[in-house]
């Protein structure tokens, strides 16, 4: 019982100085704010998942022509609609930047 | 030492409290020191509730018997490992591994994300600690696997279907996938906490929905070849409402894995994604609270408990809870982009989602409606098998086909002459083995018939695809290196065809007998001849076995002999049957004896199967997990590029 006591009140000590610790290692911080995604850095986030997604359908357009499964046809629609998305995207992360 | 137990749950219910409401209020004033307090909560409350399992573990491993739970799951005479086993054979102890295994998740996703993802982790927390709170709660307050008693010289042992070295893997396997989706569930209401429509959520948690599935997968195939070899009916799925419980949602996780790739790739399907992950994470607490409510009557449902209206008041909160979350935040999950064409990968992986989900929600009709029915009608009927077949054929027969025809077609859009020209070759070679089959006289089953030939269509289809790609790239190694996911993925629906034709080729081509035999009495089934020759038993450290001599017989050639029987426990006063199997390896086909009754004077009723290809099932689960790590093997320039993408956001 004493035994059990001891080490369950080790290990709420324990528990309490884990939790406390961003408090004791800093009781005066400089800055206490979480880092926040800025307006401007949830927009240019916005453009660079849309300009990521342009190149990857750039990889994948290409990928699928070169296997058989999309038409030269289909290709060259596809393909020139998804270049301008991608530089648009990439004129506007540059503007935004 | 129970006191030692009870009071490291009482400071991991302390703890789970603390992180989700300091997590909250951190998260919603945004204090950076309060946020990673409630995170380090979550890691205190991961030591205490490992404190907590150790007192449990090693008190089962001393048959420490004034433990109720250890007296009530192990005895004197149980080995070691399934001592070990008994921590999760009952509801307290599998509680209190739901509640480690969640900890350890929560720790290892605060621990990874807190400096990579600080905002989104800090909805997370709140999340996570609110489900450890209600876990913790449970163990603490409703059902403790710490009650004491004067300690009897004799536990009750372990129920015999458990003394299986599989039940060493299969229910830790299956909690790793039920807990693992938490994660994407607190990352994904962590999101819409925070506001975010971006897809951080989905790239934080994209592993562990993938760690969790495949967890959840290959323990169900350890379960199913636990009850193939263990139970003893001579089959490998029931149908059961907690097989069903493990597979509902891995069938949710499956088509949220599809349709999160078409949001990354299009930006679409962002509300139908939210709404899977909360569907597969209340689904695994259905399969919990199925499990381990009592409210079915099951094999797995060893007990029953007051746990029941705790489990169904949490579900029924999670469930409206995320829903009024995600009707809040509609106007920031819009899609802008919209489907260019029905016939596009795309759309091949909407109509996959349509079939996974309509096939998980006709499950779930069946499991509940049991229990709706006795709740309205005072009358428990019950949804057997013919139902569930049905609906597997009707739901799974098209997912097959779609799993050849997605990937030949392309993204985006398709026109028919390309269509035509990639769908020429595996077509082709479909048609040539269904013909072949029907020649061979497999045409004997219709639902057979199109799972083979939907199969070889499918297998053609992958092996299309590796050539075709390898040829693009110029090598085989960098074809799959560099797209992972895509061909990892391919390895896995190789090994869905696999189950596909173990079980067509089990169930629809299969043979049975059934005959009393006395000594010297032989039978037949399937082409084979069983020869019953003697009884003979034997003590073992803590059961009684039994066991007949029978000699199986192929064309006058005897080829192995087999000894199906019973087990008698001891301590559990239960008998078990132990069903013999003879594994053809040339003709790709199992023989099961069992030996259903033994009669005083040595006579016995066996059961006889012959099952075809039924080992493809288990081969399945090796190419399955081959698949699944591969396409979970980190890609360097895949991370750096997302983490330049990321850093944007954080200026």
């Amino acid at each position: 019982m004493t035994t059990s006591l001891v080490l369950a009140a080790a290990v709420a000590v324990a528990a309490v100085l884990l939790v406390a610790a961003p408090f004791l290692r800093e009781p005066t911080p400089r800055e206490d704010r979480l880092p926040e995604p800025r307006e401007a850095g949830k927009r240019q986030l916005e453009l660079a998942e849309e300009r990521d997604r342009a190149l990857a359908a750039l990889k994948e357009l290409e990928f699928d022509h070169r296997t058989g499964k999309l038409s030269d046809t289909d290709y060259r629609d596809l393909v020139g609609a998804y270049r301008r998305r991608a530089a648009a995207a990439l004129q506007a992360l540059g503007s935004a930047r | 030492m129970a006191d030692l137990g009870r009071a490291a749950l009482f400071v991991s219910l302390g703890l789970a409290v603390y992180a989700t409401a300091a997590g909250a209020w951190a998260a919603r004033t945004h204090r950076r020191r309060l946020a990673d307090s409630a995170g380090n909560a979550l890691l205190a409350a991961l030591g205490s509730t490992a404190v907590a399992s150790a007192v449990l573990l090693s008190a089962l491993v001393r048959h420490d018997f004034s433990f109720s739970y250890v007296a009530q799951h192990t005895s004197t005479e149980l080995p070691t490992g399934y001592s070990i086993s008994a921590f999760w054979g009952g509801q307290e102890g599998s509680l209190l591994l739901w509640l480690l295994v969640l900890g350890a998740y929560s720790a290892v996703a605060v621990l990874l994300n807190r400096r990579r993802a600080p905002d989104l982790v800090a909805w997370a927390v709140p999340v996570l600690g609110a489900v450890s709170t209600f876990f913790a709660f449970m163990l603490v307050a409703v059902s403790s696997p710490f009650g004491t008693q004067t300690a009897p010289a004799q536990g009750a042992g372990l129920n015999p279907s458990l003394q299986n070295p599989y039940m060493l893997a299969h229910p830790p396997l299956l909690y790793l996938g039920y807990v693992g989706l938490t994660v994407p569930f607190a990352f994904g209401m962590g999101a819409l906490l925070a506001g975010r429509s971006d897809e951080r959520w989905i790239v934080a948690t994209r592993r562990w929905t993938l760690f969790a599935w495949t967890a959840l997968g290959v323990g169900q195939l350890l379960g199913s070849h636990w009850a193939y070899v263990e139970v003893g009916w001579g089959g490998y799925y029931a149908w059961d409402p907690v097989e069903n419980a493990a597979l509902m949602p891995w069938l949710a996780a499956t088509a949220f894995l599809h349709s999160v790739m078409i949001q990354e790739k299009r930006g679409m399907l962002k509300v139908w994604n939210l709404l899977l992950v909360i569907l597969a994470f209340c689904l695994s607490l259905f399969g919990t609270f199925l499990t381990r409510s009592g409210v079915v009557n099951s094999i797995h449902s060893f007990t029953e408990s007051p746990l029941g209206p705790w489990f169904l008041g949490f579900i029924c909160l999670v469930t409206a809870g995320s829903l009024a979350l995600v009707f809040w935040r509609l106007p920031l999950l819009r899609s802008k982009t919209r489907l260019e064409s029905l016939v596009s990968r795309e759309a091949a992986f909407l109509y996959n989602n349509l079939l996974l989900v309509a096939l998980c929600l006709t499950i779930l009709w069946g499991v509940a409606f049991p229990m709706i029915s006795e709740l309205v009608q005072g009358e428990a009927r019950t949804i057997g098998r013919p139902y569930y077949d049905f609906f597997l054929r009707t739901f799974g027969l098209p997912l097959l086909l779609l799993m050849g025809i997605g990937p030949l077609i392309a993204w985006r859009r398709a026109s028919l002459r390309s269509l035509g020209r990639t769908f020429v070759w595996p077509a082709a070679i479909a048609v040539a083995v269904g013909l072949v089959l029907v020649a061979l006289g497999a045409g004997s089953s219709t639902p057979g018939l199109v799972a083979y030939t939907f199969s070889a269509f499918v297998l053609a289809t992958i092996g299309l695809e590796f050539v075709r790609g390898a040829r693009a790239t110029g090598s085989f190694t960098r074809l799959v290196s560099r797209n992972r996911r895509r061909y990892g993925g391919y390895i896995v629906h190789a090994a869905i065809v696999l189950l596909a034709l173990g079980i067509a080729g089990s169930s629809a081509y299969g043979s049975s007998t059934e005959r009393k035999l006395s000594p010297g009495q032989s039978m037949n089934v399937g082409g084979y001849t069983l020869a019953y020759r003697s009884l003979a038993q034997e003590r073992e450290p803590n059961h009684l076995a039994v066991r007949a001599a029978v000699d199986v017989y192929r064309g006058g050639d005897l080829v192995a002999r087999v000894e199906p029987g019973k087990n008698n426990y001891f301590a559990e006063k239960q008998v078990s049957n132990e069903m013999a199997i003879h594994t053809n390896w040339l003709r790709a086909e199992d023989v099961d004896v069992i030996a259903d009754q033994i009669t005083p004077g040595g006579a016995i009723y066996f059961k006889a199967f012959v099952k075809p290809l039924v080992n493809l099932i288990w081969v399945a689960g090796l190419v399955f997990l081959l698949g699944s790590l591969i396409t979970l093997w980190p890609d360097p320039r895949e991370e750096r590029r997302l983490a330049a993408r990321y850093a944007l956001a954080q200026g």
